[in-house]
């Protein structure tokens, strides 16, 4: 069934266009051990390092780490964007990613054409893109916003709409990245309720966060990425403790503590 | 209970192509592999490719009166004052001159805008190519397309001139339809290998602008290639000119010349070689392209 094997995945981006040498040596003094130089000795930043893991139905991961720790690029990694430089992924199951609210979509165009855009990139016929679209206006709730330009839309609308539209056909797996932290609070709640169907279904959810108490309420695997590789990977709350700074932890405890409690 | 069984099937067709694979560079199998499967899926999702190119026109005349039509229009313009100019500077016959430059032009502006516009399929898409996996030739044939609407609204130009001088038009004219087929298929390869490599050295770009300003004065484009029969050395010009044999192939059968089967075969061969540095160029960068756009 669904699975997700990542196995010894390094992924080194090359410095091309790195014109600015003053702040190349800026960020080469600062955290050295990242830069480095691949087998033709050109400059490289190592942005992942031997990141090996499996997921299976079920599994919600969440990925934490520091600006820069190479959680998007592991999402990236992991949709089969960037072939890694080193080791492989394998994957059995659908999979939606979604990393930039905008990606895939062509501000300019309306809403409406996005979505048969999106249609046409999952392959679908004519009477499910009519269905794919029918179900993106309903859970949106974007009305009469659908019949502009996405360039018109605020940021949550953007997020309302890429996130109605990875999740119409729910996908066996799901990538997100923080941004979906943009919605209001009531998308979140609705978010939130497709994504738990989804598990419920015995599928995969990768999340990338800053915030501890998403992390900790969706997931139930975290993996600690530092300087590219993983640091530490575990339960939720132990991953946390390590993570958080121990006041921070604290409230964690107490701010999840008290909905159990009412 | 239809509208169950119908998703069922769905979710199905989805999940026969679910299963996924990527690997570390492991060579020229893998790459050509890759690249195949790449062409492939990219063309079983010729609908986007045409969306997306379609919407490119669309967007670029949103609003204006005239619409896409402006294309014929700057088109015909340019054309009319070409025409009547250089028939008098070249002492030629409007009358034969004005057919000649106007199909010339045409294709020739076609042909310059496959390959400037190719160069820059993968730089443009860089916010689609790092926000999902698509099959890297959707962005090759979103530029195909959108040049060959512009070109179908500068067909209307080639006819118009053609009823206006009352043109004589045979059936040998239909050659140009293969030929346009060729141009095509070479059109794709050529913008997977030089998107590729634009996209990793960003001066290419401009360097292929500036060339391919020369070409358009040393190919017979505005002038007649029987000019430099007489000069052997000029002469060279056209017989290593590949640019010369692409445009005949099209151009001769429109104007109602012979084509000569020699042409032909040279146009052939210019083809072959493109298509064997695009298939070995793309099969190279494929891997790297999300990481250079």
């Amino acid at each position: 069934m669904t699975h997700l094997t990542a196995f010894n995945i390094s992924v080194d981006f090359p410095l091309y266009h790195s014109e600015n040498r003053s702040l190349k040596k800026t960020i080469l003094s600062k955290s050295a051990s990242r830069f480095g130089r691949d087998r033709n000795s050109r400059p490289v930043v190592q942005a992942l390092r031997d990141i090996s893991f499996t997921l299976r139905s079920g599994d919600r991961l969440g990925l934490i780490g520091a600006n820069g720790s190479g959680k998007t690029t592991l999402l990236r990694a992991l949709s089969g964007i960037y072939q890694p430089t080193n080791g492989s992924l394998s994957m059995e199951g659908r999979l939606t990613s979604l990393l930039d609210p905008g990606q895939g979509m062509n501000m300019d165009l309306t809403g409406r054409e996005n979505i048969r855009l999106r249609g046409y990139f999952l392959g679908l016929p004519r009477p499910e893109i009519d269905r794919l679209e029918a179900d993106v206006e309903d859970f949106s709730e974007l009305a009469q916003f659908l019949d502009l330009p996405v360039r018109n839309y605020s940021s949550g609308m953007v997020v309302r709409l890429a996130f109605a539209m990875a999740t119409a056909f729910p996908p066996e797996m799901l990538l997100m990245d923080e941004w979906i932290l943009a919605g209001d609070a009531s998308f979140m709640e609705k978010a939130k309720a497709r994504i738990e169907s989804m598990v419920r279904h015995a599928d995969v959810l990768i999340l990338a966060s800053h915030s501890a108490a998403i992390l900790a309420e969706w997931c139930n695997r975290l993996i600690w990425l530092d300087q590219g590789r993983i640091r530490q990977d575990g339960a939720p709350m132990v991953v946390l403790e390590d993570y958080l700074p121990p006041y921070q932890f604290e409230e964690l405890v107490k701010g999840l503590d008290i909905p159990k409690l009412a | 209970m239809a509208e169950l069984s119908q998703s069922d099937a769905v979710l199905r067709t989805f999940r026969t192509q679910s299963h996924f694979t990527l690997s570390a560079d492991r060579g020229w199998i893998q790459r050509f592999q890759l690249a195949l499967t790449d062409v492939r899926d990219g063309i079983r999702l010729w609908r986007l490719s045409w969306t997306l190119g379609l919407s490119d026109i669309k967007l670029r005349y949103r609003g204006s009166a005239l619409g896409p039509f402006w294309l014929t229009l700057s088109t015909a313009i340019m054309i009319a004052s070409m025409g009547i100019l250089y028939s008098y500077l070249f002492h030629v016959k409007t009358h034969d001159y004005l057919p000649y430059i106007t199909v010339s032009i045409v294709f020739w502006n076609y042909l310059n805008t496959l390959i400037t516009d190719g160069c820059n399929c993968f730089i443009q898409a860089d916010s689609l190519i790092r926000g999902t996996r698509m099959p890297f030739t959707v962005h090759a044939l979103r530029s195909v397309v959108r040049n060959t609407i512009v070109l179908a609204h500068n067909l209307i130009v080639i006819v118009g001139v053609f009823l206006i001088m009352r043109l004589p038009v045979s059936w040998e004219a239909l050659w140009a339809v293969p030929a346009l087929m060729l141009w095509l298929v070479d059109a794709y390869a050529l913008s997977l290998f030089l998107g590729a490599f634009c996209a990793r050295f960003r001066d290419v770009p401009q360097i292929v602008m500036a060339l391919l300003q020369v070409v358009f004065f040393i190919t017979p484009i505005m002038w007649y290639a029987k000019v430099l029969e007489s000069h052997p050395k000029a002469d060279l010009l056209i017989r290593f000119n590949p640019f010369y044999y692409m445009l005949d192939i099209v151009r001769a059968p429109l104007l109602g010349r012979p084509m000569p089967v020699d042409v032909v075969l040279k146009a052939l061969i210019v083809s072959i070689v493109i298509f064997a540095i695009a298939a070995f160029g793309f099969a190279r960068t494929r891997g790297r392209i999300a990481y250079w756009v």
